[in-house]
């Protein structure tokens, strides 16, 4: 076709930066990335869940760390801060959400016809599954949610799940650590989410690098090994928790 | 490796035209020279199809020597074939074993409508690339050598991006239907040099308002299409094409409101 016969679509004023089909990965990067902070430093601050064991060798109340450390992101901004992060988080589970869904039906939408054989060479399982994961992941939030942050009883099996300490009506966060995985459907549920969080991460940390334009032959290998290490860092340590219930390391 | 004979089982998508629903049709290829290449042995086929008085498969092809990116059908399942960086027209049949049955398919995505049989409109790439893969500054004749100084590696990525011949495995094996690899090549041959330097915002953003208008899939990073591209373009040029999208979103001004740089 001659090029003067062409229809173009270039309208720069029509034109939105952000909902355009880079724009949106955009969006998904710059969340994704937020998101992986977060699940950082949620993991490292369940970490205090260990100080337990040395609390209960030098003779404090075990679970002294991690109340505290419970208490200090309830107080923050006198209370407001955890408000504005939550508030924050589920803008950002929005963006996310409505970024992976329309680039997805977008690109079932780009193939109407597949094809018979199809021999793929180089796509992950972690890649192929990001969008299983996906769905798995926010309904597992969802269950977490409830579980540890609400504390609905029914998904507690071993006690009530809102314990409330001897000393002033605050909730006692780590004997409540310690219900929730007692179960050991629970446990599963938990470790199975870790497991899918980890290929979605994987391949998620390698991808918004990707997408932020953060490829160069001299630390494309260092990416892939980043990726590696941060999500098996995450998930391992998420892990150990229920594992470590269930085998009594952690107890009160 | 000496020549050997093959006779194959063909499993050959044909459709009469853009409406036509198609479907697989089985065909037998005997006495298949190991030396031919994969066009020669359709030719083959074709030639026996038109002597029974049937209709010949139709495909795209041009230069048979894997530059012009004419040529293009999906070969078991990828694009091009089983070769790494092979176009259908240099895929041998000594790639193949005797008695093996092989599928053909088009290329499949929205953006490319099958014409016929295995023939698939790719003006959507030719419309990309009028909405900004071009210079406009006027080059004059050719200039004395090394007049305008350009490193050696910005010269070699240039050339590896514009080794890309528009050929659209990269969209026919992305999961995705995603043409950034084909969009990345043809922003980056030009961002890389400095002739492309004028316009290298504006590119960006003309390109992919023409891509999404085009409704191809959106990348997620399978790296599919960098496995089958018969030039070797890599996904670094995505990630370059991504920060000069980024740079845009952050500096682009419309156009003739006001004079200066970007």
């Amino acid at each position: 076709m001659p090029v003067l016969d062409m229809t173009l679509a270039r309208d720069t004023k029509k034109f939105c930066f952000l909902t355009s089909s880079v724009g949106r990965k955009l969006i998904m990067a710059i969340t994704g990335f937020a998101f992986i902070g977060f699940i950082t430093g949620h993991m490292i601050g369940n970490l205090t869940a260990y100080l337990s064991i040395v609390e209960r060798a030098t003779g404090k109340i075990p679970g002294t760390a991690m109340n505290e450390y419970a208490h200090f992101l309830k107080d923050v901004g006198h209370g407001y801060g955890i408000w504005g992060v939550r508030a924050g988080l589920l803008g950002l589970v929005l963006l996310h959400g409505w970024a992976a869904l329309t680039t997805t039906l977008d690109s079932w939408a780009a193939r109407p016809k597949g094809y018979r054989k199809y021999d793929r060479k180089s796509a992950t399982w972690a890649s192929r599954l990001m969008r299983c994961t996906a769905i798995f992941l926010a309904l597992f939030v969802i269950y977490h949610l409830l579980h540890l942050t609400v504390g609905l009883p029914y998904l507690h099996c071993a006690e009530n799940p809102i314990v409330v300490d001897a000393t002033g009506g605050s909730v006692d966060v780590f004997r409540n650590f310690v219900n929730g995985f007692k179960d050991p459907l629970a446990s599963g549920i938990y470790i199975v989410a870790n497991l899918c969080l980890g290929l979605h991460i994987w391949h998620g940390i390698w991808s918004f690098s990707q997408t932020l334009g953060l490829s160069h032959p001299r630390y494309d290998k260092l990416r892939r090994y980043v990726a590696t290490l941060w999500a098996m860092a995450i998930v391992g340590v998420n892990i150990s928790f229920p594992i470590a219930v269930q085998l009594n390391i952690l107890w009160y | 490796m000496s020549e050997q004979i093959l006779n194959l089982t063909l499993q050959v998508w044909r459709q009469k035209d853009a409406q036509d629903k198609g479907r697989f049709e089985t065909y037998q290829a005997n006495n298949i020279s190991t030396e031919m290449s994969f066009l020669e042995m359709l030719d083959v086929v074709n030639e026996d199809l038109i002597h029974k008085g049937l209709e010949p498969i139709t495909m795209d092809h041009d230069c048979r020597e894997g530059i012009c990116g004419t040529c293009g059908m999906v070969i078991n399942g990828r694009p091009h074939g089983p070769r790494e960086r092979t176009t259908t027209c240099q895929l041998h049949m000594r790639s193949f074993k005797d008695g093996d049955t092989i599928t053909i398919e088009p290329f499949r995505a929205r953006a490319f409508p099958v014409i016929k049989d295995l023939m698939v409109d790719r003006s959507a790439f030719e419309r990309i690339i009028a909405a900004g893969g071009y210079i406009s500054a006027p080059t004059g004749s050719a200039q004395d050598a090394n007049a305008l100084p350009i490193p050696k590696t910005c010269a070699d990525l240039a050339m590896d991006a514009a080794a890309c011949i528009g050929c659209g495995a990269c969209v026919a094996a992305c999961p995705n239907a995603s043409a950034m690899l084909f969009l990345s090549a043809k922003v980056s041959q030009l961002g890389l040099l400095p002739q492309g330097q004028p316009e290298r915002l504006t590119r960006v953003r003309d390109m992919i308002a023409q891509l999404d208008a085009e409704h191809f899939g959106t990348c997620t990073n399978f790296a599919e299409c960098e496995a089958v591209c018969p030039k070797s373009v890599k996904l670094e040029h995505i990630a370059r094409m991504n920060r000069d999208f980024f740079k845009s979103g952050i500096l682009h001004r419309p156009p003739h409101t006001s004079a200066g740089g970007v």
